[in-house]
């Protein structure tokens, strides 16, 4: 019996050290927030935007993916290359849906370099629909010697290259059906682009950068580049700031993930055929099983 | 253990081949006649579910490996070519890279349904054995698959982990050159991995061969612990009982699957995997895939670096010697009431362990981390070997049967009453 008493103690023992371990992490988090005067203040938590492609239905809005592919073009890409994105997916279901017409009058819209020819030159000529999008630097040290020491990445994959910690438990909900969020990445750009501030009076920023509140670190050498009314709109949708954000960070989505339509109206049909198929060999089971006593 | 009903060929062809090559009957004994307790519970079709998920990542892996191209300047754009332009190419690599994921769950259940039931204990220790070879080569065969996109992480953790070898006395950077191909991860670096990748999946399978040859010699542990000593009374054919049963399980498990795979794909995964690698540019946190991560907070708890290294292998290698480390001769911890709650409190351990493995090793993160690393050798070398000295095991029921009965009597009183 006093062999029984003594070892419950231990466990018990064992127990508290255990949640004393377990509670220290969240002390710790309070200290590290009030102290450190030379840290930067930590960068605010991104905006949720009700986008048209997250949850289980989701699905891209054609509209809004034609908007922010015009933003891309025309502020963006500027700088910003996407090189793994091929003219010809503008017109592939799931997409901003162009016409094979439309897709071969943008992609003549580009030069691309070809060559050598016959005679060893090198040469550009217009884009053909297999192409992809050319880089607006020949190189990271053009980019760099122009931009103020900046190199603007890669904007292929940009939108689940990004993303933000969620915390505890917030993420643990983020995998569950009817909870879950996948869109950290296209939060955190369409944010990004609508976070510049003028920098409070304590805060000195060196030449080309800027104060952006979403920033890790609250500094950006990016230029801020939208403003109202930079990018003409055919139809009546806003031409704002916050607009063009969502539309571009949505295109960004789009081209980090081409086949999210496709994705998810064939996860639906294979889920639904799973759960079905799952209940039927559960009831195969059970009558296997209902005359052995187990 | 051999079962009751005995293969008899039925076709010419099946008599001819059974004179040659009795595989059919091999079969038959194996999953077909096979004796498994009627007492399992839903924890033991894991064994079915990782059989199915090593199948399901080799046919992804093959046909991903014919599209993909293991060169530092094309390995990250070949991924995307994978995801845009190859046909199903998306479904397959989110399918590999959730399925990864999904084998290392399935994997853990198994074990630590193999740790609340005894299942390592006498006689089926080397089964057990066996199983923490898989489990290592499975480690192994996930970082390096992690290594091939090329991204940043992929890169980061390649040169954390091979660097891990530098910490060996007099031969370790030698070592670490020699598994690098040269000073640093580079293209011959990535290439090896490529091969190696496609490598181990098949030594896993040939290990997996093993296991289960040594299970069906032991037969199954069951829920009570106490060895089946009636094949007739207490056991049912495998097929149809428990294909069906592993089938159904299979069903949910691969829902759960669908659901990761369709819907979430990216959610285990770090955007910093989406970003190519670059050997000039250090992550803010170099962080493994979640499957690593109490491994990784246990080397990271450690100041030395040899002897960091020295955990992380012990911490994997401890678990191969819990056969001798568990005295108890109870096997089910259904009849330990103490083991029972140092079992949760050690999943508590690993849990708690694998969150501070994802964040940054400073003040109070790093102190829990130390504090859990020691309990969590503390379970296996001071616990485990002193605990039946303490406890004080309830009665275990005398049979298999005898348990199935006791189960099933209040029930029946229930319904004549």
């Amino acid at each position: 019996m006093a062999n029984r008493a003594s070892s419950h103690w231990w466990a018990f023992l064992l127990s508290a050290a255990f949640a004393l371990a377990a509670l220290t992490p969240q002390a710790g988090l309070c200290a590290e927030g009030s102290g450190g005067e030379k840290k930067p203040e930590p960068e605010e938590r991104p905006l949720a935007f009700p986008w048209s492609f997250a949850g289980v239905m989701g699905k891209y809005d054609q509209d809004q993916l034609r908007r922010g592919f015009k933003v891309y073009r025309e502020v963006c890409s500027n700088c910003h290359s996407m090189q793994l994105v091929a003219f010809r997916s503008l017109g592939e279901p799931g997409g901003p849906g162009y016409s094979e017409a439309e897709v071969k009058s943008i992609a003549a819209s580009y030069k691309i370099k070809d060559g050598p020819n016959d005679k060893g030159d090198y040469f550009e000529r217009p884009g053909r629909p297999s192409d992809y999008f050319p880089p607006p630097f020949a190189n990271e040290q053009a980019a760099r010697a122009q931009l103020n020491g900046a190199y603007p990445p890669d904007m292929s994959v940009l939108a689940k290259a990004r993303g933000y910690h969620r915390g505890f438990p917030t993420f643990l909900f983020d995998a569950l059906p009817g909870l879950s969020y996948q869109e950290a990445g296209v939060d955190y750009i369409a944010s990004l682009l609508q976070g510049y501030r003028d920098a409070p009076a304590d805060v000195k920023l060196p030449d080309g950068q800027y104060y952006n509140v979403y920033m890790p670190g609250r500094r950006l050498g990016m230029v801020p580049p939208l403003s109202d009314g930079v990018v003409t709109y055919d139809d009546k949708t806003p031409q704002t700031v916050e607009q063009y954000a969502k539309d571009v960070a949505a295109f960004l989505m789009w081209t980090a993930e081409p086949h999210l339509d496709r994705r998810k109206s064939l996860g639906r049909g294979v889920l639904a055929f799973l759960v079905v198929f799952a209940a039927l060999l559960y009831l195969v089971k059970r009558e296997i099983w209902s005359t052995v006593e187990h | 253990m051999s079962g009751s009903s005995k293969y008899t060929p039925k076709s010419a062809f099946a008599r001819w081949l059974e004179r040659r090559l009795p595989i059919l009957s091999f079969m038959h004994e194996s999953f077909v006649a096979y004796p498994t307790p009627k007492n399992l519970n839903y924890m033991w079709t894991f064994g079915a579910i990782l059989s199915f998920m090593l199948v399901a990542q080799i046919l992804t892996g093959v046909v991903l490996a014919m599209h993909y191209e293991p060169d530092t300047a094309l390995a990250f754009a070949s991924i995307e070519h994978i995801m845009r332009d190859v046909n199903w190419g998306a479904f397959l690599r989110y399918a590999h890279a959730n399925g990864a994921s999904l084998f290392f769950l399935a994997v853990y259940l198994h074990m630590f349904r193999g740790l609340y039931y005894g299942s390592y204990k006498e006689p089926r220790e080397l089964l057990w054995i066996l199983g923490v070879v898989i489990f290592a080569l499975m480690m192994a065969t996930g970082f390096l698959g992690y290594v091939l996109p090329w991204g940043q992480m992929s890169f980061w953790a390649a040169t954390v982990i091979t660097n891990l070898f530098s910490a060996i006395p007099v031969v370790g950077n030698s070592i670490t050159s020699w598994l690098l191909g040269g000073f640093s991860v580079d293209n011959p670096t990535l290439n090896r991995f490529f091969a190696l990748h496609y490598l181990v999946p098949f030594i896993i399978c040939a290990v997996v061969a093993l296991h289960v040859w040594a299970l069906h010699v032991t037969g199954q542990n069951n829920p009570t612990g106490v060895e089946v000593k009636d094949v007739e009374k207490e056991t049912v054919p495998f097929t149809p009982y428990a294909t069906f049963k592993d089938a159904f399980a299979i069903g949910v498990f691969l829902a759960l699957y669908a659901w990761m795979t369709f819907f979430v794909p990216n959610y285990l995964g770090h955007p910093d995997n989406y970003i190519e690698a670059n050997p000039l540019s250090t992550p803010a946190h170099i962080v493994p895939e979640w499957y690593f991560l109490p491994f990784y907070a246990i080397l990271r708890a450690i100041p030395n670096k040899l002897l960091g290294v020295i955990a992380l292998f012990a911490a994997v290698l401890i678990v191969a010697a819990l056969p001798w480390l568990d005295r108890s001769k109870v096997k089910s911890a259904r009849y330990r009431p103490l083991f029972r709650i140092f079992f949760w409190v050690f999943v508590a351990i690993c849990l708690g362990l694998g969150y501070l493995g994802a964040q940054p090793p400073e003040g109070a993160f790093l102190i829990s981390a130390r504090i859990l690393s020691g309990l969590y050798f503390l379970f296996f070398l001071v616990i485990l070997p002193l605990l039946p000295k303490f406890e004080k095991p309830e009665p275990e029921p005398a049979s298999v049967a005898a348990s199935i009965a006791a189960k099933s009597a209040p029930v029946e009183e229930a319904a004549h009453g």
